[in-house]
């Protein structure tokens, strides 16, 4: 059978070309690509862990965050709490403090009122007093015009007088 | 295990369909017997297309033979180096002394007359119809490969779509499936030959299935490239095996009276030698058988025309049918004949470097 004996001619170049094929996919193809593959299996292997880390890192920081946030609504709300609770207090007090302002000052002025009413009655007591004795003056000058009354008058008066005396 | 089994399905099924074939062939010659000639003529028709050839029939347009003829190199111990294109025989029969024998042991081959008028073969490097396929088939992997190659060093991160995807499909498909689990540990330094070894017979068995040039010739169904690459896989895994390896062929663990007259190591010899030569001619008789089919099921409606009109389109229909068939047993055939190549080159690789520690565990996963 021809078909079972190889022909050296084609033993020659089936030599010579897979050698070259060979030697050339055997070191500059399937080493590339092989490689090629695997760093990339391993590039999404290591981006997909990456991505699973920051994940979780990303959920620990939201949950941080919102921990954060629900602390500074409590702090607002204690804040907010506090100034309305000052506020109240502020105006309390300032209530109070005018009350007893308004109270002194009422004292003052009914006082000063009073001083004034006291010196006014004082007054004019003063001059009713100045007004008598000189209206007694006038009429005691009247009626003294002459010697004889003055006289009697005198002797009155020292009657009264040794009277009280004795 | 799952997958040994699909593979020794496959491997049934190639070899259960061309005795089908076969079979389905088998009316022909009954019915030619009357007609000795035209059988011969069926067979010789066969035998020369899956032969190799001093140039390329492409077609025949009415009475014009369109040819590619290619070049003949020769040395002839008596006059030399020649080198002419194969034309030169389609003017007169004899060039230079040479002449393509009709008859005899070098029937279609270039033979020269030596001094005693016997036929001698000179030295015959010509570019023929398989040298040309096969250094076609060459260029064509390392440009494809090279393509790829190129475009993973241009954007290594980047995935792959198109025909670069499609490659890497296939590479890593087979360095990962078959490569690895077969050698084992330290597989890397084998993958890229067995990686080749697989492209080279995919490629050469599907460009043999183009039924028209640059396809169609019958490279890997040709005994000298299934021979150069057994040849290779031997001396690599015999270059490889370990110390474990050639202790288990010359002095196993048996009883003793099975080793002193040396019966096991020979049969272990004589194993080293039938592990290639299988490989080889199961590549061989695979593609041979997947050619003559074709060819034998296309022969069918020419060969029933002198039986009537009736006979002959419906075996037309039926060589149609079979046809249609075994090309897509044989786009099966090419995938599956790569893959056992490779992975059985692997299997032998990873056998031959068996570790001392479990010197039976491959052998029963064999």
């Amino acid at each position: 059978m021809a078909l079972l004996l190889p022909e050296s001619g084609l033993l020659f170049w089936m030599l010579i070309s897979f050698g070259i094929v060979v030697f050339i996919l055997a070191k500059f193809g399937f080493p590339i690509i092989i490689k090629m593959v695997e760093s990339r299996k391993t590039y999404i292997d290591e981006s997909l862990l990456i991505a699973k880390q920051t994940y979780e890192q990303m959920a620990v920081v939201k949950a941080q965050g919102e921990a954060i946030v629900d602390n500074a609504r409590k702090e607002q709300v204690k804040i907010m709490n506090d100034a309305a609770q000052m506020r109240d207090q502020l105006i309390k007090e300032a209530k109070e403090k005018a009350g007893i302002e308004a109270v002194k000052l009422i004292e003052d002025a009914r006082k000063q009122i009073l001083s004034e009413k006291d010196d006014a009655i004082r007054d004019i007591r003063r001059q009713v007093a100045e007004l008598s004795v000189d209206i007694a003056e006038k009429v005691l000058r009247g009626q003294l015009d002459k010697k004889t009354e003055q006289m009697a008058m005198i002797d009155r008066l020292l009657d009264e007088i040794n009277v009280s005396k004795s | 295990m799952n997958r040994l089994h699909k593979i020794l399905f496959f491997v049934l099924l190639s070899v259960c369909v061309p005795v089908v074939g076969a079979y389905a062939n088998e009316p022909v010659p009954n019915k030619e017997e009357q007609k000795e000639e035209k059988q011969l003529d069926v067979r010789e028709f066969i035998l020369e297309h899956v032969s190799d050839s001093y140039v390329w029939h492409v077609t025949k347009i009415g009475d014009h033979e369109i040819s590619i003829p290619l070049p003949v190199i020769l040395y002839s111990q008596t006059t030399g180096w020649h080198m002419f294109s194969s034309s030169v025989f389609h003017e007169s029969p004899s060039y230079e002394g040479f002449t393509i024998a009709e008859e005899g042991k070098y029937k279609g081959k270039i033979v020269e007359k030596d001094a005693a008028g016997a036929e001698v073969r000179p030295f015959d490097i010509s570019i023929t119809k398989n040298v040309f396929a096969l250094l076609f088939s060459s260029l064509l992997m390392i440009v494809c490969i090279m393509y790829v190659a190129r475009s993973y060093k241009k954007n290594p991160l980047q995935s792959k779509s198109g025909f670069a995807g499609l490659m890497e499909m296939f590479i890593m498909n087979i360095n990962d499936d078959v490569i690895k689990p077969c050698i084992g540990k330290g597989y890397e330094k084998y993958a890229p030959y067995l990686l080749t070894v697989f492209f080279f017979v995919f490629t050469n068995n599907i460009l043999g299935l183009i039924p028209f040039f640059p396809g169609g010739a019958n490279v890997t169904g040709n005994i000298a490239i299934t021979g150069v690459l057994a040849v290779i896989t031997f001396l690599i895994v015999n270059i490889s095996g370990s110390k474990e390896y050639w202790k288990e062929i010359f002095w196993p663990d048996v009883p003793l009276w099975l080793k002193v007259p040396p019966m096991l190591p020979i049969i272990e010899l004589v194993g080293i030698f039938t592990k290639p030569f299988a490989l080889m001619i199961r590549l061989f008789a695979n593609i041979l058988a997947g050619h003559s089919i074709v060819l034998g099921l296309t022969c069918l409606v020419f060969v029933t025309v002198k039986l009537g009109p009736a006979m002959n389109t419906s075996m037309t229909a039926v060589s149609i049918f079979f046809s249609v068939f075994i090309g897509f047993v044989e786009l099966l055939v090419a995938y599956i004949q790569a893959y056992i190549f490779t992975m059985l080159s692997a299997v032998f690789i990873g056998l031959a470097r068996v570790e001392p520690h479990h010197p039976h565990k491959k052998e029963v996963e064999k």
